[in-house]
């Protein structure tokens, strides 16, 4: 198959790689770039665990091929906390609230819930269950990362 | 690697991209969101040779008012459409129904005609489509033609495209006088697919009087269904709990082919029908104001 040179940039850093045209763009970050934060869990489009942020819009990253991304920006999870001892606020909140578990699906409900929270920085309980209903927990019952999302609105 | 290897193809034009359809047809697939394609592709429920990626081309992620009515570009996002103000203003129906698609990660990568091209019975567009009478604007190489929604799908996500056409917009008409619509679904978890879904498209007189309805829905059979039984029951009266029932039992008894499947059997899937036409036309007399 022919390979195709792509030029991204991914958390404010720009990568060049040649792949095949049918790689996803999930296992494009964590094979090729390292970026091993982007979970994969069903890769069909359902449980919202490869979530990333693609010219600043959530997106799944296993519904992509990486050839998509040339010339585009996007941002993995590994882009949001502010330094290696920091947590965003977001994050914090988690951690604080309790919002995980077994964490393997924390980064799609960070990188799904950074847009939504930037648009609507003071979301009522009914829009944050509908911006979260596309991401799939089996550990917490949302219940906590609910007021996670509350306790970062509120702050 | 998920999809089995393909060639990629990214034309930037209009003219590159249908010149490429014609050459390859049934070789190749069409990629616009990917959002159905994908997922299939992943499972290698679909392998096509080639892959017409319409991500690059621009000249189809439009939205204009003209005095025909609403033109929206093949490639507009659905994201897109559900935020924009024409929409909401033009066209309530298709922005009341917009947030039932999926999720909004899923929205800001789908378009409004794929979803239409791929025919799923259980989407909201294609029911939407057919509800306003939408006309879908086909091009293949050298030519084009105009359909109506109605003609356009042909069985389980099968359409009257030629493997070297294209959908490239969708027209929907100019809400006429006295138009009054309401989308409803029911699904397990928001954002799931439906088991059951209506939209409605009354047109009234001023004192209340339905004149035309359309009630069709998605998930009951291989297309998006009219009820045209249950349509013409509404024609000519004003909206009654009495007439509401009626229409509703005789389109969820009659005019609807639910299959049952792990989630709802058959029969339940014509109870919801029965309850949402309920709830659906009530929600349009209140919103005539009655």
């Amino acid at each position: 198959m022919s390979q195709q040179t792509i030029t991204l940039t991914v958390n404010n850093q720009v990568y060049e790689r040649t792949v095949e045209p049918r790689l996803l763009l999930s296992d494009f970050l964590r094979h090729e770039l390292g970026l091993t934060g982007t979970h994969v869990g069903c890769e069909h489009g359902v449980c919202g665990a490869c979530t990333i942020l693609f010219d600043g819009a959530a997106v799944r990253s296993c519904l992509m091929l990486a050839v998509q991304t040339n010339g585009h920006e996007l941002m993995t999870v590994e882009g949001l906390a502010p330094g290696p001892d920091k947590l965003h606020p977001l994050q914090q909140a988690f951690h604080e609230a309790h919002a995980l578990q077994c964490g393997f699906c924390t980064p799609g409900f960070l990188m799904t819930l950074l847009p939504f929270l930037q648009e609507n920085p003071h979301p009522t309980e009914a829009e944050i269950r509908e911006a979260i209903s596309g991401n799939l927990c089996r550990c917490t019952g949302y219940q906590h990362i609910l007021e996670a999302v509350q306790r970062v609105s509120e702050q | 690697m998920k999809p089995a290897p393909f060639v990629y193809l990214a034309p930037s034009t209009l003219t590159e991209a249908l010149a490429l359809l014609h050459q390859h047809g049934d070789e190749a697939k069409i990629l616009a969101g990917g959002q159905s394609l994908i997922p299939v592709m992943n499972f290698r429920l679909a392998q096509p040779s080639h892959l017409i990626d319409l991500n690059l081309l621009h000249g189809l992620d439009f939205i204009r008012a003209e005095v025909d009515g609403l033109h929206i570009g093949a490639m507009t996002r659905q994201r897109t459409v559900e935020r924009s103000p024409l929409v909401a203003a033009l066209a309530p129906l298709v922005h009341e129904t917009m947030p039932f698609i999926a999720h909004s990660q899923i929205r800001n990568r789908g378009t409004f005609g794929g979803s239409i091209a791929h025919a799923d019975p259980a989407a909201e567009l294609p029911a939407v489509a057919l509800a306003l009478n939408a006309r879908l604007r086909l091009q293949k190489q050298g030519s084009e033609r105009w359909l109506a929604a109605a003609e356009f799908f042909t069985g389980l996500f099968a359409t009257d495209l030629s493997p070297d056409e294209m959908l490239t917009e969708v027209l929907i008409p100019p809400t006429p006088p006295g138009m009054v619509t309401a989308f409803m679904e029911f699904a397990r978890r928001h954002g799931d697919y439906a088991l059951v879904g209506v939209a409605a498209a009354l047109t009234f007189t001023p004192d209340h009087t339905c004149r035309e309805a359309r009630l069709v829905y998605l998930s009951v059979g291989e297309i998006p269904t009219l009820a045209v039984q249950a349509s013409a029951m509404l024609v000519g009266e004003k909206l009654t709990d009495e007439l509401i029932a009626t229409a509703a039992h005789a389109a969820a008894s009659e005019e609807i082919e639910p299959s049952g499947d792990i989630h709802a059997t058959a029969a339940y899937k014509r109870h919801l029908a029965q309850v949402l036409t309920r709830r659906v036309l009530q929600k349009v007399r209140e919103r005539v104001g009655d």
